[in-house]
This record gives structure tokens, sequence and C-alpha cells, in this order.
């Protein structure tokens, strides 16, 4: 049976999520509230377990125990159908985009509507190039994703994420690998669909100085908890050693430069006789 | 020394470890058939496939078809003579080829162009995300990408080896009629007399499809399963070239020794 949906004002709502991954633990009770029209960014170091969390939400990993919710339904809980349901009204960005290789970029953007409506192939048409337009490359509509840039392959990867108007639009680090111009249309690009669409975003990142201009909220993770949380004001201003170290790009402080180690003299041989 | 109990472990893990994988490649199987609906109802799917596994692959079926029935010409004639019995050549050539040559030697060949170009791309694309991304869209990988390849392979491999055989047995014709002069109205006429479509045709074409089965099911899960980096692509390609020939060479003993008895 579905469980009842509340439409409350919280679009995903994550509790005491914990996830393991081959008995060790990547999440350990994560706690957040996201709320609807919001862009949120998840920020923390390589191997902090964003990505993870970001699939929990997705409902491509089941979490160990815990659970989230988003939009009333319960992830843990929902069936296949019930998820790919949910899925539809969902979209998702991947670090490189994702585009199928064999599909032109027309293609790539028609496909969720190919498979999940009737519409006319007129209707296809001019839709597939209202959301190339949005993201400006309706010029780009006949090119193969070979021949595509990074930052292209992710503004096509992106129009295809939002074809079918989801109510959700997750990013799992959309600004990798991008030069500062890319990077920049791309972080305006994220904060001027979420308004004009009425959806809520949420991003997995590492590059603090882009997300703190375009996002409302922002959880810092490490080591599978949140340690920190805030506006992008409260952010820069924070005194947290963990977040000061990230904000400011320090490269030692509570995390380590040294991935750990037995101790120099001993690994060098100093004092012991060479020979 | 190792520790003798080390062994036995690591060839316990082993074993386990295969066994499990045939058990994940049945539930696959299942997991196909489940979601087959969608190769069928949407035919343009599945008829790409065939197009890439059946007629991008029929040159080189056609051409070692040729070849394979140029050598059974010449070593049968050659073994033929010496008992006089030359007008039988076409009889050696069309049995050789329909029952064993046509459907083993077509399935090689179908796993080594066909079954590794699956292979190849279902693993890149999981490599690329694409079937998360799949996944993601509520799109089904399995019923929108693994399915209409295997039943694409399915269809595709028995009538690669017929037009193989087709091609052996111009081949022997070829070379015992054209080029040696054996009688051409011997040659058809003892063909057709003594090739029984039901014991000899009809089971070579089990065969193929048994095979074609087993080689489509071996390239699509190898992919599927195939760890998403270049090395585990490469891995996953040599993996299906070799399980499929193993595979194949084994089905055929034990098909052949339920359909052929001599009796």
């Amino acid at each position: 049976m579905e469980p009842v949906r509340l439409s409350s004002d919280h679009l995903v709502d994550v509790s005491d999520l914990h996830f393991n991954y081959d008995g060790r633990p990547v999440l350990q009770g994560i706690n957040m509230k996201i709320r609807r029209g919001s862009v949120v960014a998840i920020m923390g170091g390589s191997g902090c377990g964003k990505t993870t969390l970001l699939r929990c939400i997705g409902g491509q990993l089941r979490p160990s125990s815990g659970g989230v919710s988003v939009d009333g339904l319960s992830i843990a809980a929902a069936s296949q159908s019930a998820l790919y349901a949910l899925r539809r009204r969902m979209g998702m960005l991947f670090q490189f985009g994702a585009l199928f290789t064999d599909l032109s970029v027309f293609e790539n953007v028609a496909f969720p509507l190919r498979e999940h409506t009737d519409l006319s192939d007129e209707l296809i048409r001019d839709l597939v190039l209202m959301k190339l337009e949005s993201v400006g490359l309706r010029g780009a509509r006949d090119l193969m994703p070979g021949a595509l840039s990074g930052g292209m392959a992710r503004r096509v990867a992106l129009a295809r994420a939002i074809a079918l108007d989801p109510m959700l639009i997750m990013y799992d680090e959309p600004f990798t690998g991008l030069d500062p111009i890319a990077l920049g249309v791309i972080g305006e690009l994220i904060r001027r669909l979420n308004d004009a669409l009425g959806a809520t975003s949420i991003m997995v990142t590492h590059d603090v100085q882009e997300s703190l201009q375009i996002v409302d909220y922002i959880y810092f993770l490490n080591g599978g908890r949140v340690v920190a949380e805030g506006t992008p004001d409260q952010i820069r201003a924070s005194d947290d050693p963990f977040v000061h170290q990230f904000v400011h790009a320090k490269s030692d402080g509570p995390v380590h430069f040294d991935y750990p180690a037995a101790p120099a003299a001993e690994d060098f041989r100093l004092g012991a006789a060479h020979g | 020394m190792a520790d003798p109990l080390a062994l036995i472990r690591r060839l316990g893990a082993a074993t386990v470890d295969r066994i499990w994988r045939l058990g994940f490649a049945s539930r696959f199987l299942l997991a196909i058939f489940v979601h087959s609906g969608a190769a069928f109802r949407r035919l343009p799917l599945t008829l790409r496939e065939i197009y890439f596994s059946g007629v991008l692959s029929l040159l080189i079926i056609l051409v070692s078809g040729l070849f394979v029935g140029l050598v059974l010409g010449l070593q049968g004639y050659e073994t033929l003579q010496r008992y006089g019995s030359t007008e039988a050549l076409g009889i050696l050539v069309a049995l050789s080829l329909v029952r064993e040559l046509g459907p083993v030697v077509a399935g090689l060949l179908f796993a080594s162009r066909a079954g590794s170009s699956i292979t190849a791309e279902i693993g890149l694309m999981k490599t690329t995300e694409q079937l998360k991304a799949m996944d993601m869209m509520a799109v089904n990988p399995i019923a929108r990408v693994v399915a209409p390849r295997f039943w694409g392979g399915v269809i595709s491999m028995p009538l690669l080896a017929a037009m193989f055989s087709a091609m052996g047995v111009f081949g022997g014709w070829l070379i015992g009629v054209v080029l040696i002069g054996v009688d051409d109205g011997a040659f058809w006429s003892q063909m057709q007399s003594s090739v029984d479509f039901r014991y000899d045709v009809l089971n070579g074409i089990i065969k193929s499809v048994v095979f074609g089965f087993a080689v489509s099911l071996i390239a699509v899960f190898e992919g599927y399963d195939s760890v998403p980096t270049a090395e585990g692509v490469s891995r996953a390609i040599t993996r299906t070239v070799v399980t499929s020939a193993m595979t194949i060479l084994a089905l055929d003993f034990v098909l052949t020794s339920f359909m052929f008895r001599g009796n």
C-alpha cells in the first residue's frame, strides 16, 4: 500500500540515515530537510559519502537503516514501480553527463519523452527544442555526444534531465572538469532552471566558491556525518575549523594533508645502518 | 611454505564464486524474459539489434562458409577417391555442414564478431553511467538495452548458421563439380536423397538456436556484469569470447550425443 502523501514544506526528508558498504560505515546518521523550491548543496571532500547520499535519495542505493522520503514517499519501502513512478518526476545530472553515445543530442533529450509519453513526433520536437533552447544549445541538436565539449555535454544532459519538468533535480558533481566559463554557465543554469521550473535542486559538489553564489543552503559532510550546515552567509562567517579549511582551501587542518602512515623515521630507515 | 588451508580456502572461494555467478546469470536470464515484452512490442529496437549482430556479421559468415566448403570439397574428394565413391561428395559436404560445422563454426564466429561487440557496448554504457542514467529516468536498462540485444542475437544466430551451411555447400560444389569434375547430377541427387530434413537439418537448426541462446546470454551478461573500468570491459570481452567458445563446443558434444546415435 502506498503511504499517504502529505504536502509538507519539505520535499526531501532524510532522517538518521545510515549506509554501510561491505561492512564499512559510509553514512552514519544523516539528517536533512530540504525545502521545496530551494537549491541545496551537499559538500565535502572526496570519499566523504556525499555521492552515496545522493544515490540513497534517488533510490539507487537502499539505506542500511534510517529513512529517506521524497514528496512523502518512503524510498526504502517503495516498490520498483512506485520508485519508477517517483523517478519520472526526478531528473538527475550525472558527473560527466552520461549521454547515450549512440543517440544524437536531439534524441538524447527526446529519450525520456519517447519512453514515458505518447506525444506526437511534432510535439516532442517542439518540447525538445524548447529544452535545448533553455540551455542554449538549440543549434547543436544534430550533433553526436562525441562531438561535444565537456560543458556542452553537461548542458545537453541537463536538458534531458528537465525534459519531463521534474519536481526534484539532482546533480552529481556538476562542475567537475569544466573551464571557468563553462563552470559559471552551468552554475547559472542550475539556479535559473530551478526557479523557472519551480523545482527543488540538490547538488553534490566540492566547488565551494561557485556553490556559495547560487545555493540557498549548504550541508557539509565529513566522515559520513553532517558536520556543519547553513546559508551561504552563515557558512562564509563560520569559524568551524573544518568549514574554514574547506572554504579557504587550506591544505592542512582537521582534514590532514598526510595519509595515515608509519612514522617517517621508520619508513626512511633514519638512524639505521645502511648497507 | 604456504598454508595448505589457505589453498583449500582459495579453491573453495573460487568454486563458490563460479557457482554464484552461474546463479546470477540464471536470475539475469529470468529478468530478461520478464522484461522482454518491450523488446517485442517495440519491434524497431530488436530489428536494430538484428541488423547490428546479424546483418553486419554476414560478410565474415559468408566468406568463412565459402572457404570451409572449399576445404571440405578438397579433403572430401581426396578421401572418397580412395574408395572410388567420389559422387558421394555432395552427401559428405552437406552432412558435415548441416550437422556440425554450420552451427559450430558460425557460432564461434558469431561469438567473436557480434558477442564481443555486444559485451563491449553494454560494458561501456555501464562505465559511462548510461545504464544508471537510464535507470534514474525510470527506464529499465534490462528492458531497453539488454533484452533487444539478447533477442537480436537469438534470432540472428540460426539464420547465420543456415547461410554459413548454404555457402559451404556452394563451396564444396565449386571444388568438386566445377573444378575437379565430379558428376553434377550425382552430387545433388545423392545429397538430396541422403540428407533427411528432420534428422539432419532440423537437428542442426536446433543446435544453432541453442548456441545462439548461449552466446547471446553470455555476451549481454558479461557486459552487464563487467567491472566499469577500461580494464574491466576488456576482460569482460575476453571472457565473452572464451566462455562462448567453450560453451558452444561442450554443448555441441552433449547435443550430438543425444541427436546422432548411429541407429
